[in-house]
């Protein structure tokens, strides 16, 4: 049967360990019943999270180029991001974001080869 | 958890999901290269379907990939998924207060299932926890909702790429329609100069430490950007309760 062709018990423990791992870092402070609180200034504190935490992983996205900053302008991501993000802000609209951005992003990028 | 009655059929469940339906066909994509990446990577059928089904984690899986094609070690596997999901941990201490009324294995689940799709279209929702067991149902209905769509949409997604890998180009780079997904989100933040702040240092630390092994440059960058977030805020005490 093709399902378990290449299949061996090494990659099968390696998949076990890595859903232990999501689990813990998801659900990390979940796990203790404790009853304890978060002081108030770290509960506001964590209110910047979010917006922290898209930052950092979309901005490397867009201006990384394996490993650096991008060299060439002609970089069809930045262009697609900018593409979107105005789309954003004009029609409020997440899935004409990724529509429209792709629309900006596929030709540069397959044409282009940007 | 979407399972459970008394939160899909609560009304916000239904307001979950339309949050978060928008989003789909960028977490589609991703799930789309994720199941593909997996294929190209010589993993079996077998091992690419437990993998999306159980380990559910984007960022980890693309990292995990390539080192467990050439074979390293496991704890390095292991370390690697670790570190790379060590933002999770920060979220599941915000989602703390939200969900500490839930029987322990409930709240697991509910965390296990929250992304960062999910996290950040939660808070946005609901910038405090509930006080009162009503509000707490509404809160914990619509995450079902939202991770319930979000997973739908991953795992659906996975196995077009796990079964058409051979078929879907890699090099289209379709795939960075989940990064114009985030994109779409971060501009829905990005709504108050204390937040513009917060994300202008968050992107600034994270390009700036961008070397640092295993993505830790994003959790550095979060940590950096709230503190200095909460620093400002600090300062400017009197007027500033704009986040």
């Amino acid at each position: 049967m093709m399902l378990f062709e290449g299949t061996d018990f090494w990659t099968v423990a390696v998949i076990v360990g890595l859903t232990l791992v999501t689990v813990i870092t998801r659900t990390f402070f979940f796990i203790s019943s404790e009853e304890w609180t978060l002081p108030d200034w770290a509960q506001r504190g964590l209110q910047f999270a979010p917006i922290a935490a898209l930052a950092a992983v979309v901005f490397p996205e867009i201006l990384m180029q394996q490993g650096q900053f991008l060299q060439t302008w002609m970089d069809a991501r930045w262009v697609g991001a900018l593409v979107g993000g105005a789309v954003y802000f004009w029609k409020r609209n997440v899935l004409l974001t990724i529509v429209v951005g792709m629309l900006a992003y596929l030709p540069l990028h397959l044409v282009l080869g940007w | 958890m979407f399972l459970k009655p008394e939160n899909f059929r609560h009304s916000a469940f239904m307001e979950g999901v339309k949050d978060a339906a928008p989003q789909a066909p960028g977490v589609a994509a991703w799930g789309l290269m994720t199941g593909v990446a997996m294929m190209n990577s010589g993993m079996s059928v077998l091992e690419s379907i437990a993998m999306t089904l159980f380990v559910y984690a984007g960022s980890s899986q693309l990292a995990a990939i390539p080192l467990i094609a050439v074979g390293a070690p496991a704890w390095v596997i292991l370390a690697t998924g670790f570190c790379v999901n060590l933002r999770f941990m920060v979220f599941s201490l915000h989602l703390r207060p939200y969900f500490m009324h839930l029987p322990r294995f409930e709240r697991m689940m509910h965390g296990y299932l929250t992304a960062d799709l999910s996290y950040v279209l939660f808070t946005r929702r609901f910038p405090k926890p509930a006080d009162d067991a009503e509000t707490q149902l509404v809160q914990t209905a619509f995450l079902a909702g939202n991770t319930c769509i979000v997973w739908v949409s991953w795992m659906v997604a996975s196995f077009f790429g796990i079964f058409l890998a051979n078929i879907i180009p890699s090099n289209w780079g379709l795939g960075f329609a989940g990064t114009l997904c985030l994109v779409g989100i971060f501009c829905s933040l990005a709504s108050t100069k204390m937040r513009f702040f917060t994300a202008t240092v968050a992107a600034v630390t994270a390009i700036a430490a961008y070397a640092l092994p295993l993505k830790l440059n994003i959790v550095l960058a979060i940590v950096v950007a709230v503190m200095f977030s909460m620093s400002l805020e600090r300062l400017q005490k009197p007027t500033g309760q704009s986040t």
